[in-house]
This record gives C-alpha cells, sequence and structure tokens, in this order.
C-alpha cells in the first residue's frame, strides 16, 4: 500500500559524518580494542591467571636480559664491591686496615658482617647453604626474564596491565555514566522547572563547586568508608555531575522556551513527555559528548585516587595500583611497571579525546 | 540618468561544496549590470540565489565553503572584482560598495556605541581623526534621520529601536558616499509602517549622493516603489530582467506573472489564490469569481473571549518590578465557520491573545466562554479535554517541529495522548489519510521534518492540529515564513480545510493584505489594546482609525501610478 521508506535520523547522520572521518575512525577502533580486551578479560578470557608467580621477582623485559638475585633485591650492587679510599685522618684508619685484611684472606674462620669471628659462623653457614639448595628450586622454576617483565612478586606486566585496563576502565565508563545521568536528570528538572526547583538544585550545585574536587572527593571517600571499585566509581559519579548538570539546564532553559515544545503542549502533552520525549533526543549529544569527555577524565582520576592510595583495594589491579607500586621500584631502577601502565593508559586516554571530538564535531548540528 | 555601466556581472557561476566531493550550484551563470544612478532590484524567493550573488559581488562567501567558476567576472567600473588581491577588495568594499544586511540587531555589534561603529568605517576608510569623524558621524545620523542624533551617537545598539538600528546601518553603509549601495531585504524584518520610512530614506539618499543601487527583495510589490530595473530570478537563473513598468504592466515569463499575482491584494478577493504551478503549467482558469466575507450577525458563536488581559512582570533592580501591560482588555467573539483576523504591528500583543486562549501563557485577567464553560478559569485537568478542541499553528515550521521526530512521530503523538484512534494502526490510517488532505506523500511518513521546505512542514503542523479534529484554530503569524508562493498554496489549503470541517480560524498576522484575502471579521490591535474591530470590507473601505489607516497607507502597492 504504502512506501515504506525511512530517512536517516540524528544518529544515522552523525555516524555517516564519523565514518568519513580517518582520524575518528582511527581513534574508534583502539577504543574497540580496548574495549574488547576488557570484555575477554572481564570474562576470563585473556589474563585471568595474572596473579601467578610466574617470574622471579622483578625478572626484567626479555630485550634487557636477565639480572642476578642481589640486584633483583638491591638494585644494582656493583658499587659495594669497591673499596672507600682510605681517609689518613681517621683515628679508627689502622683497625678498619686490620680488618679489611683479615677480611681478604679466605682461610681465615668464620667472620661476620661487621667483620669478626662468629661464634655460629659455621653453623650459619651450613643453613645459609641449605637455604641456597631450596631457593635454586624455586628459581629454576620460575623465569629469569618475562617478554615485557615482571613486578616485585613476578607477576606478567602484560597481564597486570591487561587486568589494570580492565578495573580502569571499567571504573572510568561506569562513573562517567552514573554522573552523567545524575547531571542529566538534575539538569533537566532544574531547567525545565525554573522556579523553586531550579534555586534547590543551584543551592546544591554551588555546595559542590564551592569545595575543592580532591577534598570532596576525600570527604565521600572517607565517609564511604569502604575501599573497593564500587566506592571509586561511587565517589567520581557523586562529585563529576556538575558539569554536566550546567550543561544541560542550559539547554533545557533554551529548549523549554522553543515552538516544537509549546506544540507538544499545546496537543497536551504532560511535563514528563515534554522533557524526556521531545526535549531529551533534542540535548542528547551534550549528554553523550560530556560523557565521553568524563570517561577520559575519570580513568585519569582513578590512577590519581589509586596512586594516592584512595583508590582499588589491595588484591586489586588498576593502572593507578600499578604507578603506585612503581613509586617505589623506580629507585631501584624496574621501570618497566611504570612504562607498561603509563602506556596502556597514554594510548587509550588520547585515542579517546580524539574520539570525543571527532563525536562532537559529528553530532554538532550547528555544522550540518 | 546617465546610461553606462557601474557593476556588471557576466555570466556569474557559485557552487557551494555539500561534502567533500559533491558541490551544489546555487548560482547558474547569471549576468547583470547596475547603471550607475539608478536601483536595479534583485526580486526572487528562497533558494533562488539572490543573496548568494549579491555576497559574492561583496566577496563576503567564504572561500571554504563557495566556489566562485573562474570564467565569471564582476566588473566593477571596468576592474575585475574577483580577481584583485584580498588587501584591494576590502579597500573597495566598504568604501566604493557597501551594504546593508537583513537583521539589524544582529548586524551591530552589540558592545560598541552606534557612533564608535560609525567612527570606524570612517577612520579606516577615510583616514579621519577622532574628532572629525565623531562631527561626520553625528550629521551622517541626522541624514538618516534618527532623532536627536547627538545623544543618539552614543546610544549602543540595543536601546534602539529596529527601525532605528536599520538608518543606523544605512548609516555606515552611506558613510563614505559609496558608488553602489547593495541592500539585502533590508526591510523584511521590520514592521510594515517602519518599512516605509526605510524604503523612502533609502530612496532619498539614492537620489542626493548619486550612487546606485542593488535592492534584493522577495517582495515583489515592494519593488514596484523603489526600482528601476528589475531582475527576477529563481534557483539560480535569470527568469525576466527589465524596465520596473514592462515588468509590472507586460511580464513575459510565467513566474514572473505568477510571482505578481500569488500574493494577494487589497483591492480583490479570488475565491482561491492562483498558485505558481497554475502559471507554469498555464492551466490558468480565466478569472476565478470573487469571494464574499463578513458575518451578518446571525452566526452560532463558537468562542467568546471577554477582557482579556495579560501583564508580563519583569524584575528590575533589586526589589523594583517593572509591568508589561501585553494586552489589555480586548473581548471579541469567534463565529462558526469563520475567521477572525488578529493584525498589527510587533509588540502589539496579537500573539499574547492567541497564547493566552490556548494557556500556553497564563491570562492575568478576563474569560474565554467555549460551549458555556470558562476555559481560562477551569483547573489544568478540566482543560484537558478542551486542548484538542483548540488548536494552534505557530509561525515558524522550521521550529514548530520536534527535529528528533519522524512526521509519523508528530502526527501520532497527539492521538496517542488524547486516545484517539483505536489501536496503532487505525491512527496510522488516520495520519496518512491527512496527510494525503494537505497534499503531502503518503512517503512523508517516515522522514524527518528537516528534509522537507517551509511549506511543507506547515502542512505537516497543520495535519498535526487537524489529527484532533479541533474546532477552533488560530493561526499565529502562520504564513508570514514562508515564500509568496507557498503562502498562496497554505492560505489555499486553510481555504479548503475551512468549507470541509467548517473549522473556526483566529488568524494572527501583520499582513493586511493576507488578512484581507482569509478573515471575516479583523480585529486592529496596538500596543495592546483593540482600536479598531469590524468586518473585513467595511475595514478596509473605510478604516475608522487613523492608526488602521496608517496601516494600510503603509503597504506596498506594487507599481507607483
Amino acid at each position: 500500500m504504502t512506501d515504506i521508506q525511512t530517512s536517516p535520523g540524528l544518529w544515522t547522520l552523525a555516524w555517516r559524518r564519523l565514518r568519513a572521518d580517518r582520524i575518528a575512525m582511527g581513534s574508534m577502533t583502539v577504543v574497540l580494542l580496548y574495549l574488547l580486551l576488557l570484555l575477554s578479560s572481564a570474562s576470563g578470557l585473556v589474563a585471568a591467571d595474572w596473579a601467578r608467580e610466574v617470574g622471579v621477582n622483578y625478572a626484567p623485559p626479555t630485550f634487557v636480559g636477565p639480572q642476578s638475585a642481589d640486584e633483583r633485591i638491591f638494585g644494582s650492587t656493583a658499587s659495594d664491591k669497591e673499596v672507600p679510599p682510605e681517609n689518613p685522618l681517621d683515628p679508627l684508619k689502622d683497625i678498619i686496615r686490620e680488618l679489611r685484611q683479615q677480611n681478604a684472606q679466605p682461610s681465615s674462620p668464620v667472620i661476620n658482617d661487621y667483620g669478626i669471628p662468629d661464634p655460629i659462623g659455621k653453623e650459619m653457614a651450613e643453613i645459609r647453604q641449605e637455604l641456597a639448595k631450596t631457593r635454586n628450586v624455586e628459581s629454576a622454576a620460575k623465569l629469569e626474564t618475562l617478554p615485557f617483565g615482571a613486578d616485585k612478586w613476578g607477576h606478567d606486566i602484560i597481564k597486570k596491565t591487561i587486568k589494570g585496563s580492565e578495573t580502569s576502565i571499567i571504573v572510568g565508563l561506569v562513573a562517567a555514566f552514573l554522573a552523567t545521568l545524575l547531571g542529566t536528570v538534575f539538569g533537566a528538572l532544574s531547567g525545565y522547572f525554573g522556579k523553586a526547583v531550579d534555586d534547590f538544585f543551584n543551592w546544591f550545585y554551588s555546595i559542590f563547586t564551592a569545595i575543592p574536587n580532591m577534598l570532596l572527593i576525600m570527604a565521600v571517600a572517607a565517609v564511604l568508608q569502604h575501599k573497593g571499585v564500587l566506592t571509586i566509581v561511587l565517589i567520581l559519579g557523586l562529585t563529576g555531575w556538575t558539569g554536566t548538570y550546567r550543561l544541560i539546564r542550559a539547554e533545557y532553559i533554551k529548549h523549554k522556551a522553543r515552538e516544537y515544545v509549546m506544540a507538544a503542549d499545546a496537543i497536551g502533552a504532560s511535563n514528563w513527555r515534554k522533557m524526556f520525549v521531545h526535549i531529551f533526543p533534542n540535548v542528547s549529544h551534550v549528554a553523550l559528548v560530556q560523557m565521553s569527555i568524563m570517561s577520559v577524565s575519570f580513568i585519569k582520576a582513578e590512577v590519581i585516587l589509586s596512586f594516592l592510595g584512595f583508590g582499588v583495594p589491595v588484591g586489586v589491579v588498576s593502572w593507578g595500583s600499578m604507578l603506585n607500586e612503581a613509586q617505589n621500584e623506580l629507585i631501584l631502577g624496574k621501570w618497566w611497571q611504570l612504562t607498561a601502565a603509563s602506556i596502556a593508559m597514554a594510548v587509550l586516554v588520547t585515542a579517546f579525546s580524539m574520539f570525543t571530538d571527532a563525536l562532537r564535531d559529528a553530532l554538532d548540528p550547528k555544522l550540518k | 540618468m546617465t546610461t553606462d555601466t557601474l557593476l556588471s556581472v557576466d555570466n556569474l557561476r557559485v557552487s557551494f561544496r555539500t561534502d567533500k566531493k559533491n558541490t551544489t550550484e546555487a548560482v547558474k551563470g547569471i549576468s547583470f549590470a547596475i547603471p550607475r544612478d539608478a536601483t536595479v532590484a534583485l526580486v526572487g524567493e528562497s533558494g533562488s540565489g539572490k543573496s548568494v550573488s549579491s555576497l559574492a559581488v561583496m566577496g563576503l562567501l567564504s572561500p571554504d565553503a563557495a566556489v566562485i567558476s573562474p570564467d565569471s567576472k564582476i566588473l566593477f567600473e571596468g576592474r575585475d572584482l574577483l580577481v584583485l588581491s584580498r588587501a584591494e577588495r576590502r579597500d573597495l568594499c566598504g568604501k566604493d560598495i557597501s551594504m546593508i544586511f537583513q537583521e539589524p540587531m544582529t548586524s551591530l555589534n552589540p558592545v560598541f556605541t552606534v557612533g564608535f561603529q560609525i567612527e570606524e568605517v570612517l577612520r579606516l576608510h577615510m583616514g579621519m581623526s577622532g574628532k572629525q569623524a565623531r562631527a561626520r558621524a553625528i550629521a551622517l545620523l541626522d541624514e538618516v534621520g534618527l532623532p536627536s542624533p547627538e545623544t543618539k551617537v552614543n546610544a549602543y545598539p540595543n536601546q534602539l529601536s529596529g527601525g532605528q538600528q536599520q538608518r543606523v546601518m544605512i548609516a555606515m553603509a552611506i558613510a563614505c558616499e559609496p558608488k553602489l549601495l547593495i541592500a539585502d531585504e533590508p526591510t523584511t524584518a521590520l514592521d510594515v509602517t517602519i518599512q516605509k520610512q526605510i524604503i523612502d530614506l533609502i530612496a532619498a539618499l539614492r537620489k542626493k549622493h548619486k550612487m546606485s543601487v542593488l535592492f534584493i527583495t522577495h517582495d515583489l510589490a515592494l519593488v514596484g516603489e523603489i526600482a528601476d530595473r528589475v531582475i527576477v530570478m529563481r534557483h539560480g537563473e535569470i527568469r525576466e530582467s527589465g524596465d520596473v513598468r514592462q515588468i509590472f504592466e507586460q511580464p513575459q515569463d510565467a513566474y514572473t506573472k505568477a510571482l505578481l499575482h500569488c500574493r494577494p491584494t487589497l483591492d480583490t478577493r479570488p475565491w482561491r489564490l492562483p498558485v505558481i504551478a497554475d502559471y507554469l503549467d498555464g492551466k490558468l482558469e480565466p478569472q476565478l469569481k470573487e469571494r464574499q466575507r463578513g458575518l451578518t450577525g446571525s452566526e452560532e458563536i463558537v468562542l467568546e473571549v471577554r477582557n482579556l488581559a495579560k501583564h508580563f512582570s519583569s524584575r528590575e533592580g533589586l526589589f523594583g518590578k517593572r509591568v508589561t501591560h501585553a494586552v489589555q482588555d480586548v473581548s471579541f467573539k469567534l463565529a462558526r465557520g469563520k475567521t477572525l483576523g488578529v493584525v498589527g504591528e510587533s509588540g502589539s500583543g496579537k500573539t499574547t491573545v492567541g497564547m493566552t486562549l490556548l494557556r500556553l501563557h497564563k491570562a492575568t485577567a478576563g474569560e474565554a466562554w467555549f460551549e458555556g464553560k470558562d476555559i481560562i478559569a477551569m483547573p489544568d485537568k478540566e482543560f484537558m479535554p478542551y486542548k484538542r478542541r483548540i488548536q494552534i499553528i505557530f509561525q515558524n515550521p522550521y521550529a514548530s517541529l520536534n527535529p528528533r521526530f519522524t512526521v509519523g512521530q508528530i502526527l501520532l503523538e497527539p492521538m496517542q495522548i488524547h486516545g484517539i484512534g483505536a489501536n496503532e494502526r487505525e491512527r496510522t490510517e488516520m495520519a496518512m489519510g491527512l496527510l494525503d488532505k494537505v497534499g503531502l506523500p503518503r512517503t512523508a511518513f517516515h522522514r524527518y521534518p528537516h528534509e522537507f521546505s517551509g511549506g511543507q512542514r506547515q502542512r505537516i503542523a497543520i495535519a498535526r492540529c487537524l489529527t484532533m479534529r479541533p474546532e477552533v484554530l488560530v493561526c499565529d503569524e502562520s504564513v508570514s515564513a514562508l515564500d509568496v508562493s507557498v503562502q498562496a498554496q497554505v492560505l489555499n489549503l486553510l481555504q479548503e480545510l475551512q468549507e470541509e470541517f467548517g473549522l473556526s480560524y483566529i488568524f494572527i498576522s501583520h499582513d493586511l493584505a493576507v488578512v484581507k484575502y482569509i478573515a471575516d471579521q479583523v480585529m486592529v490591535m496596538h500596543q495592546g489594546k483593540v482600536v479598531e474591530m469590524a468586518n473585513s470590507d467595511d475595514l478596509y473601505r473605510h478604516p475608522a482609525h487613523p492608526y488602521t489607516r496608517a496601516l494600510l497607507g503603509a503597504i506596498p502597492k506594487g507599481i507607483s501610478a
């Protein structure tokens, strides 16, 4: 009877514009690869055994080559073997020289760490030999090097990074969704109804923005008193809605005076219908872009929180907790965990930001 | 009048990039000449390429979006503007060629005084010092007829009315004694009485300064009052060009004829307005009989409004309150199946009357009796069933349709809200039927409003109202945003629907000719009050109130004998 012919809506048109944009497609591919990784990691296909201690402590990446056990524990030990030059003014210089000579003699009886003959030296030496045997057995099972190195406990860095990505991205996305949801609903109510409702939400908004962000986050963290992924999501979501609120409120104020909303009023549409059926599809692109921007900033925020120790609990790994561990390792010259977490984060954040920019361009009605 | 040519446009082609590969041609190789000391009018409807042509002359087209074909030539006093460097072009534009835009409110910079903006032109192009420039600016404002120019020179644009702003724009444009003044729809945004003043001003200045004017407009009647030569454009091509008398008295092209006759006039009222298709297909019926309008006094009254008033209050200062009386003491009766025209200039309160009747604004005082009930006093819940019986068609069809809804969703929604139709299939059937009724293809059902032209969108808006089978329809400037030819089609449609469904219209418009065509009764409003109300033939023949007479006198009547 009738020729059913559908026309492209806003999203189809936006998708077409997006597809024509090479940078957008490139960055979107990267983001999608991360999401794929996230899914396979969350479902246990990849990196489920990240907690297995497969390498020796701080096993370096393969291309660096293995390190000695002492190096693993104390960092570079080369300087220990150097004999410091003699100080001619030292009153103890004779004693020191004597001790050094004794120390240098291999045939002398067991000497303890202070250079004094040890009464239980022989027994201790036997115990040490026994210990060395067992340690050799264990070390044989663990790998000296791993493709991307290992951490303090010998966890494989690549698997740890994948598992960390899962936590960080989930935190970022879920928190951004929560913040956008709160911001959109508050903004819609405030902008649409105005008057007392608007005053109330503005008051609420003012309080949230008057407190420095970090302080607010710490306050919420203190109130929740529970370390966990959900806690971080709540912290970020509950403190991050303000920007979206402001934007969406302004959009609703602008749109509620538009003729199409008056037309909806004239045909008898309810407030709820006008707010969410009529106006929301016209401002949803703002919320979407806002959510995309916030995902990036919340991924970074999670890293900072975990770095400061407000983040994920012990036993859960995220990019932030990896960087937190890395600050101690760096003194020992173990740079691989830091590098892996940083690169993983930098690539995602850059790609996501570029994608957000392209998304905003594609959805911008002014460019139509 | 000298015959030598000031500006000649030769084979101008302008295309716009729509995406990376495709372009659309907006101007398809037009040629025309503007003689010295003459007014040339470029007439056409939206999309005819008239504005694009003038922007090309001014060099204001964005080089990223618009491509001017290399074999186009725009010669100004023998120099080809298209090959000049940007700097040379800039020196010429603003000094020898200047332009007035359609919207004076947006063309003036709101953060500078008007004096500063005029002086800027003088300093840049004439090398005047501050004092000289100021004195000249005051002289210019005096010349364009701005009252007390010494104080107005320090005013900010928002402190001036629309007409005064347009005068400032003109002062700025003639500041450097240009040889060519391009006026792009300079009066479209203004009220009819102001429009007359501005047109007279431009004509007087042209004579005094011996410049040429390129006058761009969609209104052929306006052209008759000002132009020496007329160029009619359509779809980027010139349909006809010639002396103004010849165009008005012996139009050769079918399109020109159509433009001349589509617009309702004050002296005749055809049964049905001719539309462009009639002329282009050559299927015009000889002379349609005239329609009789007016009330006899015995008609059934469907809506009676008594002493309606609406005040807006705005906060001023810390505790102060300013009350604007938008509508005061308006009373009228609307007869079933008839049309009440509400006429007035911007700010007269005519739109507010419509809005208050639909309860889109809350009335401050007054009653509106519909079927023995006061629909203004009743609570919201009780009003709901009446909502479908009193409907409104808004002015701007681009804004009144939700851009995220398909036409189908737009049409189905009111039926869903009011529970019309038993199920979705029945409703779809009804919506399809209405699409036929308003002359849209059924395929429109799944499309979005942005794919339709202004006239088609207004049809969608009309169809949306009809889904509820209303008895009273408020048309708030419903044809004002449309092109003349489309306006005729929509007016014809409204007329047909009135006959078929016995609808009663409250037709709000600033255009007296349109109201004359459609209305049985006319109510003239001025500053929130009704100044005159009468049967339309009586009102147009014997206007009683001086304001009504002023309004009627300001209407452009085409060529002046």
